[in-house]
């Protein structure tokens, strides 16, 4: 067959599949980002709210009314346990908002994921664009909150910042919530989405090291063995070796982990997204 | 070189939906540059699958399509660059505003923000969109909203469109506006390959068109060669007591002039050829044989005379 050229001198040049992709990724990553412009006044109080009320309840009013938490070690090595969950708690809920919450209403009624689908770019980069996008909305709401976890508690927080771990660890997280995210989106609709909080995120973070380390569990250890495969323990532990002097669970697992979750959770939830837009 | 005038092509295109269902049979069809081609069937008979398959969201079970000689199966990304897509139903981006959801779609084509801005300006105008243009696209009505979807899916000047029953659910006086944009779009050269299931549309916009059921191709030309088929110059409607309406058909069958008579849901349809006092021989036939006729009504051979000769069904719903 031979080429037919188009009707009207074409105003874009017709580019190789690898170059058109890479510009249309960069402009769908443009319009994640306008959209979030548009919506900053839902999405600071969003984000801010419930981890201000959890630092603001556990670390400033127990200690002030004498009802400390953080058992033996204190009131003061509880502000700094809970500064690392804090972070990662903000991190993982950010990725289902904003990735997962979108895409279960574009899959949902409206189908307007259409359009972007029909950019020039392989399925499965619209799916992982997602993902990014989850990484990079859940980095800006770690840097929102993590002044509230280091300065609300009444009690001092003994931050021990370890920068190549953090500077490695906080990418890594964002990118596997935001692929949770993706992988969330694909797997439930309009109908089904209450239960994403109800049975699926509830538990994970009631379970995900927020407010103990992960090797205080070790008095329950069948609890302490299922919670591994909570990602979120991961990264709860991998901010505790990140920011402080707390004990955690050691990196030589941390990093393996989070890897691997990305990974799975890119894998299905491309896998998900595909069985979505494509018959 | 004739094939430099195609911009579509499929062979024995073929879809097979999980459970068995055969949407699209082994369907050939070809499109020249620059005309409106139209697949027209009933609900069911494949348009939206044949059309997403040429659009790459649906992947064929076996066959062919090419888009400007593009294999859509082998390379989707490449064949995404050269189409433009009206779905069936609304897929505006709600987050956005109108100016935004043709701004966006240029960039996502490549277009950088200048180029982007001024093509969405241009074609907001081009569309009577342009004192929308800063609304949130669910403020728009039916009309505007389908308008906007045209104009984002031809701004990255994309070989061909397709669009999927544009004017399903639109009032009369949108339905005319869209396709007052269609005839504007034909007339600068955009090739553009759309499905219906309104014959009075297809007869209207379409250069030449497919007629599909079940997924197989039922006849293709344009809609004088459709209806020449018929072989009739006019067509007699008849209308009596249902159960009187088999009989009846049967009645005029026989009747001079009459080619056939079929009965189509509560009527009788009659094609005929030699027109001239056609309506006083049905009367006298059908009075004959004791059947009162409540009404008869004449008309030229349509592209529903077509559907029905070749389906023994009406198209519409
Ligand atoms: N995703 C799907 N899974 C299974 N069957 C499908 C799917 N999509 C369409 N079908 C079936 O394939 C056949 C053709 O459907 P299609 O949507 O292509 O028809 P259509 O001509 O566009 O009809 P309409 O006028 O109602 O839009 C129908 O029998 C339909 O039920
Ligand atoms: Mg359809």
């Amino acid at each position: 067959m031979s080429t037919v050229s188009p009707p009207e001198s074409p105003l874009v040049p017709r580019r190789s599949p690898a170059a058109a992709s890479r510009v249309a990724f960069a402009a769908l990553l443009l319009r994640d980002a306008v959209v979030l412009r548009k919506t900053l006044r839902e999405f600071l109080p969003r984000t801010l709210l419930q981890p201000f009320l959890l630092v603001f309840v556990f670390t400033y009013v127990f200690p002030k009314i004498g009802q400390g938490v953080g058992g033996a070690g204190g009131e003061a090595a509880f502000s700094t346990i809970l500064v690392a969950g804090v972070i990662a708690l903000a991190i993982i809920f950010q990725g289902i908002q904003s990735v997962a919450l979108p895409m279960v209403q574009e899959f949902g009624y409206t189908r307007e994921i259409e359009d972007r689908v029909l950019a020039p770019l392989p399925i499965a980069l619209v799916a992982v664009e997602k993902a990014v996008w989850g990484a990079l909305a859940s980095l800006f709401s770690a840097l929102l909150v993590f002044p509230i976890a280091a300065f609300v508690p009444a009690t001092p927080v003994d931050l021990q910042v370890n920068w190549l771990v953090l500077c490695t660890l906080t990418p890594l997280c964002c990118y596997m919530c935001g692929a949770l995210g993706l992988f969330f989106g694909t797997r439930f609709d309009p109908r089904t989405v209450p239960l994403l909080f109800g049975i699926v995120v509830i538990p994970i973070t009631f379970l995900g090291a927020i407010y103990y380390p992960w090797q205080a569990l070790e008095p329950i250890r069948w609890l302490q063995i299922l919670v591994l495969a909570n990602p979120l323990v991961y990264m709860c532990e991998g901010f505790r070796a990140a920011l402080t002097d707390s004990p955690h669970m050691s990196l030589w697992v941390v990093y393996p982990a989070l890897v691997g979750f990305s990974a799975l959770f890119t894998w299905q939830g491309i896998k998900g997204f595909a069985r979505r837009v494509v018959s | 070189m004739t094939v430099v005038d195609e911009v579509i092509r499929t062979e024995a295109l073929t879809k097979d939906y999980p459970g068995g269902i055969r949407a699209v049979d082994g369907l050939d069809l070809s499109v020249r540059s620059g005309e409106i081609f139209g697949l027209l069937g009933p609900n069911g008979a494949g348009k939206t699958t044949t059309a997403g398959m040429l659009t790459t969201r649906v992947v064929p079970t076996s066959g062919s399509a090419w888009v400007a000689g593009i294999d859509v199966v082998a390379h989707p990304v490449a064949a995404k660059q050269v189409i433009g897509v009206v779905p069936q139903t609304n897929t505006l981006d709600r987050s956005l505003s109108v100016f935004e959801n043709l701004y966006f779609h240029g960039r996502f084509f490549g277009m950088n923000a200048r180029t982007a801005r001024a093509e969405a300006d241009r074609r907001l105008e081009q569309f009577r969109l342009t004192d929308r243009a800063t609304q949130p696209v669910a403020a728009l009505s039916g009309g505007m909203a389908q308008r906007l979807m045209v104009a984002r899916a031809i701004l990255h000047r994309p070989a061909t469109i397709f669009l999927d029953e544009p004017t399903a659910g639109l009032d009369p006086q949108s339905r005319l506006a869209l396709w007052e944009v269609l005839g504007e779009l034909h007339a600068e050269g955009q090739t553009i390959l759309l499905t219906t299931h309104y014959m009075e549309e297809a007869d209207q916009l379409c250069d030449r068109l497919a007629i599909i059921d079940h997924g197989r191709l039922l006849a293709l030309g344009s809609p004088e060669e459709l209806k020449a088929t018929t072989g009739a110059d006019t067509i007699v409607t008849v209308v009596a007591r249902p159960d009187a309406l088999d009989r009846l058909a049967g009645v005029l069958a026989g009747v001079a002039g009459v080619q056939q008579a079929v009965r189509v849901d509560e009527q009788v349809v009659a094609q005929v050829e030699g027109a001239d006092g056609i309506v006083p021989r049905v009367f006298t036939a059908a009075e004959a044989a004791g059947i009162a006729i409540t009404d008869v009504s004449v008309a030229e051979p349509s592209l529903e005379t077509v559907f029905i000769n070749l389906t023994g069904k009406d198209l519409r719903e």
